[in-house]
């Protein structure tokens, strides 16, 4: 491969983890609102089609929460395994959200047990649903907590570094520091909008296979539309993002954008190639725009990558993964959108083929999102780990053997993934949902009108 | 008393809880295997995954709890441990992962896979063994700091009498509160055949444990004289811990007050868990880490107990109401629900 480097194998090892962990983890934060918004319609309208969603939502989540937790522990040793001298420094000064977080953690996982196992122990069904709202709650304050850390990473601050000793710690001004709040609401509406995202393929695709019936309409419905209001949040939180970055840490956007020298009414380069003269070419502009989406008006001023001393610039090929997130972000808008319309006027059919196909691309496609907006995020805060005081090469362990681990991880995350996908399909190719309908509800299945 | 102590008493005393419920959990799924190969697990399986299913998330969270607490407190030690377990610290990483996801997969079909169940009794033996191995490594001795980081002595620790017999305490200890829990647990099911078997097996697990406490110490006085002479200072609280042995042994021997053996138990480790700890200190990690050397800084400190109070009064209503759903409701421990 390459020559034997400890930093770089921290590195993969540290993707990996990454990347599988954030799978699960973002279905970890979504999947349980819609499992709450389920079962209270469920309630509400006294429809078992609702319940009935809400429980086999619940039975396929404890599977992923599971992967989710392992790989979470994974993930919170290896940080100390992979990035001893990192977490020396950093844990003096941000290890308080991470210590909350495993609060939350807490919280979390005892109330998901509760729910889990408590389904018809209540007269009245409200307060089975209401132990739906801790779990939301431990594991969107999660998501908050770890973010504050990865924001930290990219605009430290609350203490002073003196050599290597730290002084005037602000636990709360590192948590709070100025990527905080975009990040953490794009994060989280990102979550949100991927695990309705996800739902909403698996129902469409079971339409398009077996032409199903008034349960799937039901959950059509409800996913696309959560999906619909979850990316309008995700694309505000985006928009919102990048004029954080064009202000507090503009060579991220500048290298995400190919925009080199700082001019006013800067254009937006969609995808494109770069040629040896550092040229733009082959790419759609769009006059002015990256002037707004930096800073809300389409005169003002961007920085260009010009300003950041060469060694300290992100590589060029991020660029790619913005555009692919975007992309992806108003493909399911624009499908989500497309599937009201349809649903609205009467004259057209909703179940069209061609829509459907389009609703069960964006499940994978917006988790495709979320991996290639992180690897923007991460890559584009290179070479720092701790941007502007300690690069990814000061951070990394010394130890030989990280290429050995690497193996040993892939071939766990592997058999993690084989076994996850064969006990789901096993779980739901076994006990269709109009099995179970027929035996939970018999009353309902009986009345099988079709509207 | 000041920060660092308060620090790591809050840290010992988690770790001391993950000790009782993971002990449970890994020792179960020895016994989940065994009574398969014997052909009684029939018996007794209903009754672990009644238990276990519900709760095991809870258990893993005690131990990321207790790592994410310790480099908050002791950021010194992130870098010593860190850069020194990366091998055995990435097995154990797998062996939970293995083990987590087996509770995942178990409802579905992983129970009668011979494989499978395998790795899940297997890995409730490795997994204490693997991580004993952080304890013998803080008695000092098995690690160097060089130009180059520091590096764990791979061939000293392999053939150290120390480490073999902490490990050979960590399996025995977890076999043997593990039957003791499976008791009580039976007997409040009112299981008669599977309360017949684990108390079998809890009895038979008491010696051994008595007896690698004993090498333990004895391996000591030869690893590290200085924390051996510590503990001696201590006596009276291992004496207690001893104490509450034979008085759980003796409950159990005549089969009554199944509920009071079991926390006889906890006290037994409690003491000397807390032993072992306080004779331990000043050092982490020896001689890298003190405790006065290797805290953070006093902000930090206060906010993380702060934090940590505020985090009491969410957990603790919170762990009542699961106990007092899964453990103490008669009719979910008897099946009925
Ligand atoms: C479903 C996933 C998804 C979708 C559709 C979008 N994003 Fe995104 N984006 C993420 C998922 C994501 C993420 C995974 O949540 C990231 C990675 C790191 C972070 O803070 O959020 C992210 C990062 C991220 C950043 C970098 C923030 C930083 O490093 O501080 C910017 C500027 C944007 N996004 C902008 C957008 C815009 C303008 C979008 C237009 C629709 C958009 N994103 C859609
Ligand atoms: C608190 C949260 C996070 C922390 C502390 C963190 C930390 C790190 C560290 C230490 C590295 C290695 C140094 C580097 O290459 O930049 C890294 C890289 C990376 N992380 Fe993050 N990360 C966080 C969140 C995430 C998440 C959730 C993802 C999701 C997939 C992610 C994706 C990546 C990727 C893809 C890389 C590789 C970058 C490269 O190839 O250079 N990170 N992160
Ligand atoms: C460096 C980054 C990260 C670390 C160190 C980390 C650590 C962990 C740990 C230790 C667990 C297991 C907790 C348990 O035992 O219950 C976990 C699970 C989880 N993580 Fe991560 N995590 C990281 C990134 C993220 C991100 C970016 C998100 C959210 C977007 C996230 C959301 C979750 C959730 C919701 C769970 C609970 C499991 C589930 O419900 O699926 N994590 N994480």
């Amino acid at each position: 491969m390459f020559e034997y480097d400890s930093v770089v194998m921290s590195r993969m090892l540290t993707s990996l983890t990454l990347a599988f962990h954030i799978i699960f983890a973002t279905i970890g934060v979504g999947v349980p609102v819609m499992i709450s918004i389920a079962e209270f319609i469920g309630i509400k309208k006294k429809d078992p089609h609702y319940t009935l969603l809400a429980r086999r939502w619940t039975r396929g989540f404890t599977i992923t929460v599971a992967v989710g937790v392992v790989t979470g522990t994974a993930i919170g040793l290896q940080l100390s395994l992979l990035w001893p001298s990192f977490m020396q420094i950093a844990g003096n000064v941000i290890s308080l959200p991470l210590f909350l977080e495993t609060f939350a953690f807490f919280f979390e996982a005892i109330f998901l047990g509760v729910y889990l196992y408590t389904w018809d122990r209540f007269k009245n069904p409200i307060f089975h649903w209401l132990l739906s709202l801790p779990v939301i709650i431990g594991s969107t304050m999660s998501a908050f907590f770890i973010t504050t850390v990865n924001a930290f990473m990219n605009t430290p601050q609350g203490f002073d570094l003196e050599g290597r000793v730290i002084t005037s710690i602000e636990p709360l001004a590192a948590m709070f520091n100025p990527a905080t709040p975009t990040k953490v609401f794009h994060v989280i509406s990102s979550s949100y909008m991927t695990s309705a995202a996800i739902l909403a393929t698996i129902t469409a695709f079971i339409i398009l296979m077996k032409k199903g019936s008034k349960y799937h309409k039901k959950a059509l419905k409800l996913t696309v539309v959560a999906t619909f209001i979850f990316s309008i949040m995700t694309a505000l939180a985006g928009d919102l993002s990048a004029k954080f970055l064009a202000e507090h840490q503009p060579e991220k956007l500048a290298a995400g954008e190919w925009h080199f020298e700082t001019e006013e009414g800067a254009d937006l380069i969609l995808f494109g190639t770069i040629n040896e003269n550092n040229e733009v070419e082959n790419a759609i502009r769009i006059p002015k725009a990256l002037s707004f989406l930096a800073h809300g008006d389409f005169n003002a001023e961007v920085t260009g990558l010009e300003e950041t001393p060469e060694e300290e610039r992100p590589p060029l090929w991020i660029h790619y993964m913005f555009d692919l997130m975007v992309g992806i972000g108003f493909f399911t808008l624009g499908i989500t959108f497309l599937y009201l319309v349809f649903w609205k006027v009467k004259k057209w059919n909703e179940y069209n083929p061609l829509l459907l196909w389009g609703i069960a691309s964006i499940g994978p496609l917006s988790m495709l999102a979320i991996e290639f907006g992180w690897i923007f995020a991460e890559v584009g805060r290179q070479p720092w780990i701790l941007r502007g005081y300690m690069k990814v090469s000061e951070g990394a362990t010394t130890s030989p053997h990280v290429d050995w681990m690497f193996v040993l991880f892939i071939a766990l995350y592997t058999v993690l993934a084989i076994g996850c996908i064969t006990v789901l399909r096993k779980m739901f190719k076994n006990n269709p949902a109009e099995l179970e309908l027929e035996s939970r509800y018999p009353q309902v299945a009986a009345t099988k009108e079709d509207d | 008393m000041n920060y660092e102590l308060i620090g790591i008493t809050v840290l010992w005393i988690f770790l001391y809880g993950y000790l009782i419920v993971a002990s449970i959990d890994f020792g179960a799924g020895f016994f989940a295997y065994y009574a398969k190969l014997t052909k009684k697990d029939h018996i007794i399986n209903q009754l672990i995954s009644r238990y276990l299913s519900p709760v095991w998330e809870v258990t893993n969270v005690f131990f990321v709890f207790f790592f994410v607490g310790l480099v908050g407190f002791f950021p010194d030690m992130a870098y010593y441990f860190g850069q020194s377990l990366l091998v055995p610290g990435s097995i154990a990483i797998v062996l939970l992962a293995i083990r987590g996801s087996f509770y995942a997969f178990e409802n579905y079909g992983s129970k009668d896979n011979h494989l499978y169940m395998f790795l899940y009794g297997a890995t409730g033996l490795l997994i204490p063994a693997s991580l004993s191995t952080a304890l013998t490594i803080s008695e000092g001795g098995f690690i160097e700091e060089t130009a180059n980081g520091v590096q764990l002595l791979y061939g000293k620790l392999l053939t150290s009498p120390y480490s073999w017999s902490v490990v050979f305490l960590a399996v025995v200890s977890v076999l043997y509160i593990s039957s003791m829990f499976l008791t009580y647990y039976a007997n409040r099911a009112g299981d008669k055949p599977a309360l017949e078997l684990v108390r079998k097996y809890a009895l038979f697990w008491s010696s051994p444990t008595i007896i690698a406490s004993l090498t333990t110490f004895i391996a000591l006085s030869q690893q590290n004289l200085e924390h051996y002479q510590r503990a001696i200072e201590l006596w009276w609280v291992f004496g207690i811990s001893v104490g509450f042995f034979l008085i759980a042994v003796f409950l159990i021997y005549i089969g009554k007050y199944y509920g009071w053996a079991f926390i006889a138990v906890m006290f037994q480790f409690l003491f000397a868990f807390f032993g072992y700890g306080a004779s331990h200190l000043p050092y982490l990690l020896r001689p890298f880490v003190t405790l006065s050397s290797g805290v953070t800084n006093e902000t930090m400190a206060i906010s993380l107990i702060i934090a940590f109070i505020a985090g009491l009064f969410l957990l603790i209503p919170s762990l009542v109401l699961l106990m007092r759903m899964f453990l103490f409701d008669a009719d979910y421990v008897k099946g009925k629900k």
